[in-house]
């Protein structure tokens, strides 16, 4: 499935310092694949998209932090 | 000419006194890919940039300034009533010497704002290439920023301005493709 969130796995040393993180992610948004907005996409009522920050489905792509994840876990 | 309407692009809670997220903060408001460098950069390019993407600087640049706007908001409620210790505590100690709780144009580490920061390089795909880059870099400032928040009325407007943040970019990227003129896809929107 299409995620705008990809991830890696680094190198782990036996001998690093800090509990390593095994999984790295990073965010590749909406707007990489899609270089000329083609007419007629869906929109969000006005209203809503006020609050969204922009009237087109396509490019929302809200960012949670890992603490609200863990609280909430919506979004994404 | 500018029309000042007198509200916020988004209106600004912070549930939390935390003046610890200012100092984090002030890096939208006068870092390198800050709000202010951002619009500065922008309204500054306009003039040498074909006529045909004038008007998307203009507006980007113009929000962009509203931006600037709500961060200063979350920057002052979170410090305008915290004591001095409250600032020593958030490692705020030296700003409060120089600065009281002013506001200044500086990032999260007290380096001043410089105009070395922003480019202006005279060439379209060189300078909207740029100005692509700053909004991804601040999309991501954005994101650390949420990551270092536990204060969930902030993370909400800040999540507004990272949205903005990819939308600026993806016009940006228009821009390109409209300089590059290919005869095939001359819709616009």
């Amino acid at each position: 499935m299409f995620t705008t969130r990809k991830q890696y796995h680094p190198y782990v040393s036996p001998f690093d310092p800090c509990q390593p993180i095994r999984t790295k992610t990073y965010v590749t948004p909406p707007n990489l694949y899609i270089a000329f907005q083609p007419p007629n996409l869906p929109q969000f009522p006005l209203h809503e998209a006020l609050k969204k920050g922009t009237l087109w489905k396509v490019f929302y792509d809200p960012y949670y932090s890992p603490y609200e994840m863990a609280h909430k876990g919506d979004g994404q | 000419m500018w029309i000042y309407e007198k509200k916020l692009q988004y209106p600004v809670r912070v549930s939390t006194c935390n003046p610890k997220l200012a100092k984090y903060l002030i890096e939208q408001y006068g870092g390198a890919d800050g709000e202010l460098a951002a619009a500065l950069r922008y309204l500054n390019q306009r003039y040498s940039i074909p006529d045909k993407v004038i008007g998307l600087l203009t507006d980007i640049g113009t929000e962009e300034f509203a931006h600037l706007e709500m961060i200063a908001t979350m920057v002052y409620k979170l410090t305008k009533d915290a004591t001095p210790e409250q600032l020593k505590e958030a490692g705020l100690d030296a700003h409060y010497v120089t600065h009281d709780n002013a506001l200044f144009y500086h990032n999260a580490a007290g380096v001043p704002w410089t105009a070395a920061y922003i480019q202006a390089k005279g060439d379209p795909i060189a300078d909207l290439y740029e100005d692509i880059a700053a909004e991804e870099k601040a999309r991501a400032t954005y994101q650390w920023i949420i990551n270092m928040s536990d204060d969930p009325d902030l993370n909400d407007g800040l999540r507004f301005l990272r949205e903005r943040e990819i939308i600026h970019a993806q016009r940006f990227r228009e821009a390109v493709e409209i300089l590059k003129e290919e005869r095939d896809r001359k819709k616009f929107f």
